[in-house]
């Protein structure tokens, strides 16, 4: 079992990102889930969506986790949100962030004895410069799939493309290009 | 003619998706609908079905959930295929027709996305709206997760319009946790999952003008005592049909459902009874249980709520291993035992085993149902085996903050 935890905030697509992510993994044969603590959640305030991957149906509904990915898809939420709750010694971050790795982790104390579990990229800079906005779900399944090796950039490119499949080419085009760079940008 | 919609083998969907793709397969003549959060998607897709040309019924926007029954009630009765959504409020709101419905054998189909009911405002599941219809004469389903939500909605079609039941159906599934959680579905084609269903038939239709019929009479003293005494014979003898439904379903598509699940009862020392998603948590829960600490806990399900499956119930609580018998309610009882607690109490009553019985309220207004608490439950009623006697109050609260709340010590040692 993979256990994914998104902290984002409503509006930044964590829920359809966590869905898209679920639709490509259950192409190859694996069940999935994907889901999120929204609600009467309004736009921008803090959130959480959630995957779970396994070979097996996946029959826990309970919604917390201890999870194996934290992705933090907001920068200013490695900040404020509890993003090392219910951690384990393997737990990974891959963080959206203008900073370096070493500032990031110099200002949030939480993360400083897990300096080799974190990841960062700028989904922000990047959604902007490619999708025209910041839209930063996209990006961050580009650094997940390098970061966990879960599928090869060009499989997951191809697959995310018939998820996206009923937006304009143009669209599609650039979370593309946002998925790949954000697959080399991650560090 | 309407399109027909491109399924891939497996879809990743939540449960409003599945509803509302079961909602568009059987080509419902009508559905007259007022959105309300947990369920609103359901509407809301079913609506795009529309514009888009993938159905050829009618789609009634009404102004509230009252007028959306009542609609129902009308093109029901009218002769067509009928089916809604609500939650909630929306639930309460409606209750009034619901009797109407079912009091008239109309077949309706009611997809349900439990949602707790106000005050305070809640938007998240609990089985309040649930437990609202248990008195009404409806046929209540319960899917515990997306797939089954799409499952059930098609067998609800077969169930309430067969010739021998004729009566509304509701399938419920539990909000957020299931009906905004996507997960692999497989769905059904759409030409195989129409021939399932079945072509409609009208029974006293309104629209018949060949053979006029009254519906919804008044009857005094005279009559409605009998009236209400045959529908709840029609309710009590839909049993063999959802079997037979659920029979024809795998036969079909594999996946099997019964009135009762039941998982690991043939040995189990220990029982949890339990509705909706919680169901699969707690079968988690059980094996990981048995492994880890050796304790025998079974996990037992009214999959069908009502007609109460008083027979099927007290055949898997009679085994010579069972002792203790906990009941989870997630609903608020409002100075009662839980529902659950009172309906399985009294057909383990009948049983030779005879087991302890134990109530917990849990997961109001959406409160996590943990793997951990679940096995905590379990340990607890482990005790009681032990021990022989129930060693808590019979009545608990599971998960909540603040100071233990309990009700009732057994007069039994």
């Amino acid at each position: 079992m993979v256990e994914i935890r998104w902290h984002s905030r409503a509006g930044q697509g964590a829920v359809t990102g966590a869905k898209g992510l679920g639709s490509v993994v259950a192409t190859t044969g694996k069940q999935v889930q994907a889901y999120a603590l929204y609600g009467s959640a309004k736009r921008g305030a803090a959130m959480n969506a959630y995957n779970r991957i396994d070979d097996e149906p996946i029959t826990n509904q309970e919604t917390k986790m201890f999870p194996d990915f934290v992705f933090v898809i907001d920068p200013a939420l490695a900040f404020s949100d509890d993003i090392t709750k219910n951690d384990k010694p393997g737990t990974q971050y891959i963080i959206t962030t203008h900073l370096s790795k070493e500032d990031l982790i110099s200002q949030i104390p939480a993360l400083q004895d897990k300096a080799d579990r974190v990841y960062v990229v700028d989904c922000m800079q990047i959604s902007l410069d490619t999708i025209g906005r910041a839209m930063p779900n996209t990006p961050i399944l580009g650094a997940f799939m390098k970061v966990s090796k879960m599928y090869t950039l060009d499989f997951f490119l191809d697959n995310m493309k018939k998820v996206l499949a009923k937006f304009p080419q143009k669209i599609i085009d650039a979370n593309m290009e946002a998925i790949t760079r954000a697959y080399n940008e991650v560090k | 003619m309407a399109k027909e919609f491109e399924l891939n083998e497996v879809e990743v969907w939540d449960g409003n998706y599945a509803a509302s793709q079961a909602l568009r397969q059987a080509q419902i003549d009508v559905v007259a609908a007022y959105p309300i959060t947990p369920s609103t998607p359901i509407v809301e897709n079913y609506g795009a079905y529309i514009a888009n040309g993938y159905v050829d019924g009618e789609f009634v926007m009404v102004e509230s959930e009252h007028g959306a029954m009542s609609g129902c009630v009308g093109a029901s009765a009218a002769g067509g295929r009928v089916a809604t959504a609500t939650s909630s409020q929306g639930f309460a709101l409606m209750t009034e027709v619901l009797y109407q419905a079912s009091g008239m054998r109309l077949p309706i189909v009611l997809t349900v996305v439990n949602r707790a009911l106000a005050s305070p405002l809640n938007v998240r599941g609990d089985h309040s709206d649930m437990y609202l219809g248990r008195d009404s004469g409806w046929i209540q389903i319960d899917a515990y997760d997306a797939q089954e939500a799409y499952d059930l909605a098609l067998c609800a079609f077969r169930i309430g319009e067969h010739l021998d039941v004729r009566l509304p159906v509701m399938m419920h599934q539990d909000g957020f946790t299931t009906s905004h959680k996507a997960q692999n579905v497989y769905p059904l084609k759409d030409e195989v999952a129409y021939k399932f269903v079945g072509d409609y038939v009208p029974v006293n239709d309104m629209l018949d003008f060949s053979r006029p019929v009254t519906h919804g009479a008044q009857t005094e003293e005279d009559w409605h005592y009998e009236h209400k005494a045959k529908q709840h014979k029609a309710l009590m003898d839909s049993r063999s049909v959802i079997d037979e439904v659920f029979a024809d379903f795998k036969a079909l598509t594999g996946r099997e459902y019964k009135r009762v699940e039941s998982y690991m009862m043939e040995d189990a020392e220990v029982a949890l009874v339990l509705l909706g998603s919680s169901v699969e948590t707690a079968v988690l829960a059980a094996k990981q249980l048995r492994e880890e600490e050796g304790i025998k806990v079974g996990i037992v399900s009214p999959r069908c709520f009502r007609p109460f499956p008083y027979d099927l119930i007290r055949e898997t609580l009679d085994t010579s291993s069972l002792k203790v018998v906990s009941c989870l309610d997630k609903s608020a009882p409002g100075g009662a035992m839980g529902a659950l607690f009172n309906e399985v109490s009294a057909a383990a009553y009948t049983t030779q085993a005879r087991p302890m019985m134990t109530n917990y309220i849990y997961g109001l207004g959406g409160r996590d149902f943990a793997v951990d608490e679940a096995k905590r439950i379990m340990r607890e009623q482990k005790a009681h085996a032990d021990a022989g006697h129930i060693t808590t109050p019979i009545q608990q609260f599971s998960g909540l903050r603040g100071p233990k709340l309990g009700f009732f010590e057994t007069r039994r040692s």
